[in-house]
């Protein structure tokens, strides 16, 4: 076993920065900011998660994907925690995150408002020209839109 | 406390099972995936409470209870659900339904919660709200389309309407375990009756007259339903104790 003494905290969140959010795989789970805390002693690494939403079924893989990723570094003992309050916002994804969410093709969330019925940004060709389909989209952090444009269906991942 | 956040993991758990029985039976697909979206969401919520409950448990009897073995191992007479959870979904009209009167009095609810002085079911209540306030506005929607649409889908919810409201008391009824908590439930049914005849107006329903209010749920006192549903949803645990996947 690997004495933590040598793991620094800066490792840490490098190596968290590798895991991605299995929903959303171009982000990772610092772009969606769920990281709250690392806390290094000589016996484990303790990370500490909260779930973006409450039924969220990725946060159990999640973790797991964090297990996985810390093994690869030899890192075994590791304790995960998820804390609740405060609860997460949308706010706390970076900017960097939202950039990739729209490359990837969805609409970033904007916190000037929750469900429009009209008017998000298309993340294809960038019309707003664009309505809202459906409240729940394929996962319930999202929502369902249609460019009246370029009349491409597209994800919005809805304020939280 | 055990028993009231039992009651409360029991209420999202077995609303959550009914709402799952439109997987795949959804009237379009947007709304399959929205009713099991929400499901969803009430399962998470339900996991939390059994979590907590499990936790303060564990820690009293020394003994090992796991939110799985709440929800799995124990018999319908020590369920605490509210009896509205568990009725049959019935049609569209009678889940829509369902789910917005149920979702109105969350909300209330988890606007006290939030602040109570536990801590961690202040931290639950607080983190659901937000999904609350979605399921809301969804249901709200459908229930003023149906009511003020056709005159077969306001006849279809006015039936439904007929059937649900006798539950509804119970929601505000509180049982011995829900009475030191800071929980003021006089306060949370003036805002509810509120939001919901307001609602109603706008899908020109209203309220039935001579109804004769069902309660017992929250004492463990269920209808057949929920042995039913139990018998389904346990069945695994029960049959191969301890199975994971
Ligand atoms: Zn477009």
């Amino acid at each position: 076993m690997v004495n933590n003494n040598t793991i620094s905290k800066e490792k840490i969140w490098e190596i968290l920065g590798t895991v991605t959010d299995p929903e959303v795989p171009v982000l990772t789970i610092l772009d969606l900011g769920i990281v709250r805390d690392v806390v290094v002693t000589n016996e484990t690494v303790e990370v500490v998660i909260t779930p973006t939403y409450t039924g969220c079924p990725a946060m159990d893989m999640i973790s797991m994907n964090i297990r996985i990723a810390l093994a690869e570094h030899k890192i075994n003992n590791v304790k995960i925690t998820s804390v609740l309050s405060p609860a997460w916002t949308t706010d706390w994804m970076s900017e960097a995150g939202k950039q990739k969410l729209k490359t990837y093709g969805i609409a970033a969330p904007n916190k000037n408002f929750e469900i429009p019925e009209d008017g998000v940004e298309c993340p294809l060709c960038n019309s707003i020209n664009t309505r809202l389909i459906s409240q729940f989209g394929s996962t319930a952090c999202k929502a369902l839109y249609q460019c009246n444009d370029c009349k491409e269906p597209f994800d919005y991942f809805k304020c939280h | 406390m055990t028993d009231y956040l039992l009651h409360l993991a029991d209420t999202t758990l077995i609303l959550s099972q009914r709402n799952s029985e439109w997987c795949g039976h959804g009237p379009i697909l947007e709304q399959d995936i929205a009713i099991t979206n929400i499901s969803l969401d009430l399962l998470g919520q339900s996991r939390n409470f059994y979590q907590y409950a499990a936790e303060l448990i564990s820690q009293k009897n020394g003994n090992t209870v796991t939110e799985d073995s709440l929800a799995y191992l124990r018999d319908p007479s020590e369920f605490k659900n509210v009896l509205l959870a568990e009725l049959p979904r019935g049609d569209w009209a009678n889940t829509i339904l369902r789910q917005y009167l149920f979702s109105e009095f969350q909300f209330i609810l988890f606007e006290q919660l939030k602040n109570h002085s536990d801590t961690q079911i202040a931290a639950i209540a607080a983190k659901g709200i937000k999904e609350t306030t979605y399921h809301i506005r969804w249901s709200k929607e459908w229930v003023i389309r149906l009511g003020d649409g056709t005159a077969e889908s306001h006849d279809r919810i006015k039936a439904a309407l007929s059937t649900l409201w006798a539950y509804t008391d119970e929601l505000f009824i509180p049982a011995e375990y829900e009475v030191n908590l800071g929980i003021d439930f006089d306060i949370m049914k003036k805002i509810w009756l509120e939001k919901v005849i307001a609602v109603f107006e706008e899908a020109t329903l209203s309220i039935p007259e001579n109804i004769v209010m069902q309660t017992g749920g929250k004492n463990g006192l269920h209808t057949s339903e929920l042995k039913l549903i139990l018998t389904e949803m346990q069945q695994l645990q029960r049959t191969y104790p301890g199975a994971e996947w």
